[in-house]
């Protein structure tokens, strides 16, 4: 067994400098690196480059790291609930790159596989076309996407053991799973952390050859962006 | 005319046994209300879970739960879970049936646009464009007209493209239209609009063959 277990988020994020581009999975708030993300804000690294989906929001997620302007570029899919981010972005304080959100996963995926590029349908026709390369293949046509290179990429899981293999839960699996080993090295932090031989094999979602090193986050706050119920019936 | 659930009413009648179904957000949230309960249906959310169910009751959400509305959801018996890259692998591969999504404006050769005005705040195209580029089958839920009054089926779309070539079907508050090479054929009329009214509500060609029938809800 080849043991990935680190002590803390400290030793975790050893070799993090400013300038460096890193991955971050989640959904929204659904499933992200809560632990690597609040000692990101605690080291003040800057002018970093931040491949995720999502934007955080004001106060929570990524939010927190662009409060401190710690972020030079964001690429990302979708980046609405944030102000800080919208004001920034009109300010000319921080570069956006808007990436069609399947295109995104797929450049992290090709990463993590190996591949530089892929040819999408995705974006073909439109602005994200512009300057690269279109061809056609059975009669319709399609996107040149670069892999993307990163120096770190944080992701978050369910369980994980001290071989880092990782199991996800519910749509916290989303990005993370796509950015591990897609990065020179890949951090992944899980809200509990077992013994090598606990995690059933069949069960793995991600073998911990993806994964340079894994810490049990000390909490997990789990924020919930839009908080949807409905009413019980009423039982007569 | 229609109202909004009356759009997602209508919409729900193009929804198939044994379909694998993606909604967007807006009004194609609501079709999954009025689907028939005596077909199996099931609905795929791109962040990563195919067999959605209803919102949770209340004190049973779970923050490891939700759509790409970033809403809380709950899942139904047959139900998985899965990463971004498949997910779209999933939708590149048309592997889903039907896609249902909301539009700014839609042109007559079937490009659309719907993520981005011009000086306005862009948030992003999220999923929108993989969708478009890949479904086989993309019916657009939208009003007719802007509210300004303009009409949103255009000859071209003025505003950035999502994707081109790509809608094949329309259902707005007025109509039910088919995007075809001679344009926009129109399939039928919502209650109490005439041909008349959904030729004025329309900027881009309108194809009228024959008498339009009304629609059935």
């Amino acid at each position: 067994m080849i043991r990935k277990t680190v002590p803390n988020v400290q030793e975790a994020l050893r070799g993090i400098a400013d300038g460096m581009t890193l991955m971050l999975g989640g959904f929204g708030l659904c499933g992200i690196p809560e632990n690597a993300i609040a000692e990101l804000v605690r080291l003040g690294v800057k002018d970093l480059t931040c491949i995720s989906n999502n934007a955080g929001v004001d106060d929570f997620g990524l939010g927190l790291l662009l409060k401190k302007r710690q972020i030079k570029k964001m690429i990302s899919s979708y980046v609405g609930e944030n102000e800080e981010f919208e004001r920034q972005m009109l300010q000319g304080e921080l570069d956006v790159e808007l990436t069609p959100q399947g295109t995104l996963a797929e450049k992290c995926r090709a990463a993590q596989a190996g591949f530089p590029a892929f040819y999408t349908p995705a974006g073909f026709g439109t602005e994200v076309a512009e300057g690269k390369e279109t061809r056609e293949f059975n009669g319709k046509m399609y996107v040149l996407e670069a892999a993307f290179k990163a120096d770190f990429s944080f992701v978050k899981a369910w369980k994980g053991d001290a071989a880092g293999n990782l199991i996800f839960k519910g749509t916290a699996r989303n990005f993370n799973p796509c950015m591990c080993g897609a990065a020179n090295i890949t951090v992944a932090e899980v809200e509990e952390l077992v013994p090598a031989g606990e995690l059933d094999p069949n069960a793995i979602h991600i073998p911990g050859i993806f994964v340079q090193r894994i810490f049990q986050g000390e909490k997990y706050e789990k924020r919930i962006e839009q908080r949807t119920v409905r009413k019980r019936e009423q039982t007569p | 005319m229609l109202d909004k659930n009356g759009i997602a009413k209508r919409i729900a009648r193009e929804v198939k046994d044994g379909y694998y179904v993606n909604l967007g957000i807006g009004i194609p949230t609501l079709v999954a209300n009025f689907v028939r309960d005596d077909i199996s249906v099931e609905f795929q959310s791109e962040n990563g879970v195919l067999g959605m169910g209803p919102f949770p009751y209340e004190g049973e959400e779970d923050a490891d739960l939700i759509n790409a509305g970033k809403q809380t959801i709950t899942t139904l018996p047959g139900a998985s879970f899965f990463d971004s890259a498949l997910s779209f692998g999933m939708i590149r591969g048309q592997h889903v049936h039907l896609t249902i999504l909301g539009a700014m404006e839609v042109a007559e050769n079937g490009d659309i646009a719907n993520w981005k005005i011009p000086g306005k705040l862009v948030k992003g195209m999220g999923g929108a464009m993989d969708l478009v580029a890949s479904a086989e089958n993309i019916i657009v839920a939208m009003m007719h007209t802007n509210k300004a009054g303009e009409s949103k089926l255009l000859k071209r779309c003025t505003l950035p493209l999502t994707g081109v070539r790509c809608v094949k079907k329309i259902v707005t508050n007025l109509a039910v239209l088919e995007v075809t090479p001679e344009g926009f054929q129109l399939l039928e009329r919502a209650p109490g609009v005439s041909v008349e009214d959904i030729k004025k509500a329309t900027e881009g060609k309108l194809v009228v063959n024959g008498t339009i029938p009304e629609m059935a809800l």
